[in-house]
């Protein structure tokens, strides 16, 4: 079969417009955040910078969790896991050879994605649901591992010492909320990238339809296995500077249910198809709850996450963009 | 033929718990051929298409597609060596647009690279199966024999050697039907070897140049419309059960 | 040198813990097994089963069994109507699987901060006179509570599949485990029946929340801890087979009592999830699968 082809004045054409429609909101999204940063500096307090660093990882995770989950369909419970997974990284690390924390991070993107390699290529042959019970299993696990690893600190937990200043970035708080930040924009560019990439397409398809992508040419193994791997190790990235954040870590904060119910309510609450969802999630939730953790306490706080996440599976299974949509498509 | 086909089992067997769905089928294809697929309900048409693109893995025999030895082979690589299909309950991306749908096969299964390119050619198909009008619609808003197109542009999109059409006709009226056939021989003139399956005999006997007829899981006739129809053993599996 | 001893005690304790692990598992293998629905919050119905034996224990001085006996029909009802929102969110939809699994987790950890909110995070128990005393049997012992847990479990078991083989509802249960569309056919309602059973399977849980506490203290965040057990239970069981059920409860039961006895207790819940990732790698059909 020959089809003749467009001609190649119009393709090239094609493809500028493409590409500048493709740099816009990330221009937009960075004078954002620009801007909020200077928000921050201007108040300028410790507390400021930590809840801002706890914001962004939501953001993070969250975007994570939906390359695998928003975009394939492959329901993760194990967020938890893969963020200790780094966060353990980072206290190893700390006890050994005392890397700085962007030569650590990696190290825990790897350790994390790697783990998400092993479960997945053990369970993702399977139906999608058999994944997520290996993953629900898979949080019990490592944090069993990790209570029985005294060098990590066991059950008792590890202490770790946070520099009170660091050079060019002034108060370490201050640094930590940087670095959060830039791995917060690279996990959106990936995500987006991802999204539009044949990769994200291959993973749409066989969400909707497995045999039916398989015998469209689209080899769904690979993906999803690339798709888990790639999720895991930007959580496991996120997790790499908690043990600074917190100055204390014991498995009850790492593998804390907070961040298995986040990672997975911000997603579905701001919807899963498109990368805008986790992060208007992430901000949205994070926010109120930085705010609410003030006047309530934290499980009343997580309980009114747990109840958001149903309402919205069950009455808006798209999330707030999906409900947005819907109120522009009333008006068009 | 068999030195010349483009698709052949020999002997492929498939077996669900203690029911023998397929026991033993021999299949030619030419290329550019034309061949229907017929037998009542429960014949195993449907079981061995699925064994021949790989959806099922087969307890025993071999496939082979132009030479290569695809028995073991993951459904996604028979389908970039040019084997598409066509499924009996049309299965659309829901969550893409129609052009969309057509996209990922020229993508993955034609291993074409370059978007603006995959871009014109998805439209190319859409007219070619007379879907261009509905190319940035969802697929929830198609009519029934919208729905077949789609699946049969699909396939196409994959640019295949082989296209084997699971049931494309299937609840669609008359005129829909001779729409879909002439589609068909479309493609066929386009140099596509096609395997229809199909319950209207009337599009069969038009269609194919040779009839293959499955009974239980076994191949009870092969030849030409006319002898296959007046075959004993056919008239009793099909007026007599 | 192998004490003989010591075995003989932790595989005594292991067929023990796995007649409770029974009762623990066979809602899921109803659940998920026979229906198709994935209900990982089962562990947390399990919790809420403990805390009505607690409750009612302490403040009235109904018998733990009892107490959550009686609340099994409230419970069976309570699970019919669960799955009746579950089908009209999701199900009807074909939505269950991403939105159907975050709905079960949503459940799950509602259930779980509830507890909390309620009952706090001391651990609870009960009293009966059960509890305390055992039987020695040479160098074996068998505590009470874990031989009420066996015989409660494997009576759970039984009367279910009696209920499967004897009773219409009951085959039909089978029948739409084995097809949804069949059931149609001869004019059943599978949603109906669905509902039955998932009543039924909640019902389960709450027996088996009583047998937990009889059996150890509890606190709401231990019933993460079953996740693993229960659906390493239903497939090695080979999801809907509740002969296969009652093995790998004993299977798992052992295993996890050597690993006790001989690596210590900290590694107990890492046991069901060994077993659970290398039947999914090796044998996704289970131990009595096809």
């Amino acid at each position: 079969m020959t089809l003749p082809h467009a001609s190649d004045s119009a393709v090239g054409e094609k493809r500028a417009r493409l590409r500048a429609r493709a740099l816009l909101p990330l221009a937009g999204m960075a004078i954002v955040l620009a801007l909020v940063f200077f928000a921050l500096d201007w108040v300028g307090t410790d507390y400021a910078y930590l809840a801002a660093y706890t914001v962004l990882q939501y953001v993070v995770l969250a975007t994570a969790w939906n390359i695998l989950g928003g975009y394939a369909g492959y329901v993760n419970f194990a967020s938890a896991a893969f963020f200790a997974v780094g966060v353990y990284t980072s206290v190893i690390v700390y006890k050994t050879v005392k890397l700085p924390l962007i030569a650590t991070m990696p190290l825990a993107a790897v350790a994390a994605g790697l783990l998400g390699l092993g479960v997945g290529y053990l369970t993702l042959r399977l139906r999608g649901t058999f994944f997520s019970i290996a993953t629900l299993a898979l949080s019990v696990v490592m944090s069993t591992l990790v209570v029985n690893w005294a060098y990590v600190g066991g059950s008792r937990g590890v202490y770790v010492l946070r520099p009170q200043t660091i050079d060019f970035f002034g108060p370490y708080t201050r640094y930590l909320c940087i670095v959060m930040l830039i791995m917060a924009i690279i996990s959106i560019v990936i995500a987006r990238a991802v999204e539009r990439s044949w990769f994200g397409r291959g993973l749409a398809a066989l969400k909707d339809d497995e045999i039916a992508a398989e015998c469209a040419g689209v080899p769904s193994l690979r993906l999803k296995l690339a798709a888990t791997a790639l999720s895991g190790a930007l959580m496991g990235a996120a997790g790499a500077p908690f043990p600074f954040f917190v100055t204390y870590v014991d498995p009850a904060t790492a593998f804390g249910l907070s961040i298995a119910v986040n990672t997975i309510a911000m997603p579905l609450i701001g919807g899963t198809s498109t990368w805008i969802g986790p992060v208007i999630g992430a901000v949205l939730l994070g926010s109120l709850q930085q705010i609410a953790t003030v006047t309530i306490s934290s499980a009343l706080n997580l309980l009114i996450v747990g109840v958001l996440m149903v309402i919205f599976i069950t009455l808006a299974p798209n999330g707030i963009v999906g409900l947005v949509q819907k109120i522009r498509e009333r008006r068009a | 033929m068999s030195g010349a086909s483009v698709l052949s089992s020999r002997g492929v067997v498939k077996r669900f718990g203690g029911f023998t769905a397929l026991s033993g089928i021999d299949f030619d294809l030419g290329p550019n051929e034309r061949v229907g697929l017929i037998g009542p309900n429960g014949s195993g048409k449907s079981t061995f298409v699925n064994c021949l693109t790989g959806a099922l893995p087969c307890d025993a025999g071999k496939i082979d597609f132009g030479g290569t030895d695809i028995t073991d082979m993951a459904a996604w690589r028979r389908a970039r060596l040019g084997l598409a299909r066509s499924f009996q309950i049309p299965r659309p991306f829901r969550g893409l647009t129609v052009r969309r749908n057509i996209e990922v096969p020229l993508a993955f299964a034609a291993g074409l690279s370059d978007q603006a390119q995959i871009e014109a050619e998805a439209e190319e198909v859409l007219v070619r199966v007379g879907l261009a009008a509905k190319s940035r619609k969802a697929p929830r808003s198609l009519s029934q024999v919208e729905l077949r197109k789609l699946e049969l542009g699909r396939a196409l999109a994959a640019r295949p050697k082989v296209l084997i059409a699971d049931e494309a006709m299937a609840g669609l009226s008359d005129s829909e039907v001779d729409e879909i056939l002439v589609l068909l021989m479309q493609l066929n003139d386009s140099g596509i070897a096609i395997v229809l399956i199909e319950h209207i005999m009337r599009a069969v006997v038009r269609f194919s140049q040779r009839v293959i007829v499955l009974v239980a899981g076994a191949k009870i006739a092969e030849g030409t419309s006319q002898d296959v129809m007046s075959h004993p053993e056919v008239v009793r599996a099909y007026l007599g059960q | 040198m192998l004490n003989w001893d010591l075995l003989s005690n932790a595989l005594v304790s292991g067929v023990l813990l796995g007649g409770f692990y029974c009762a623990v598992a066979v809602g899921i293998t109803i659940a998920f097994g026979m229906l198709d629905i994935v209900n990982i919050a089962h562990p947390a119905f399990i919790m809420i089963g403990a805390f009505i034996a607690y409750f009612f224990n302490t403040s009235y001085g109904v018998d733990p069994l009892l107490a959550c006996v009686i609340a099994a029909p409230f419970a069976y009802i309570g699970g019919r109507l669960m799955y009746r929102l579950y089908y009209l969110a999701f199900e009807r939809h074909g939505e269950e699987s991403l939105q159907g699994l975050a709905f079960f987790f949503g459940l799950l950890f509602i259930i779980e901060v509830g507890l909390l909110l309620i009952f706090g995070v001391d651990y609870r128990f009960v009293e009966a006179r059960y509890i305390g005393p055992g039987i020695e049997i040479g160098f074996v012992s068998i505590p009470w509570r874990m031989l009420i847990g066996l015989i409660v479990g494997l009576a759970m078991v039984g009367g279910v599949a009696l209920f499967n083989a004897k009773t219409f509802t009951g085959r039909a249960i089978l029948a739409v485990s084995q097809d949804p569309g069949a059931l149609r056919l001869v004019g059943g309602d599978p949603v109906h029946v669905k509902e039955i059973a998932f009543g039924i399977s909640i019902a389960t849980a709450i027996i088996a929340g009583a047998l937990l506490i009889i059996i150890q203290p509890v606190e709401p965040s231990i019933g993460r801890d079953f996740i693993g057990r229960v659906f390493a239970i239903c497939v090695l069981g080979g999801m809907t087979s509740l002969p296969g059920t009652v093995i790998a409860a004993m299977l798992l039961g052992i295993a996890e009592a050597l690993t006790t006895t001989y690596l210590g207790p900290s590694w107990a819940p890492a046991v069901s999830f060994g077993i659970l990732l290398l039947t999914l790698g090796v044998r996704p059909s289970g131990i009595l699968g096809r």
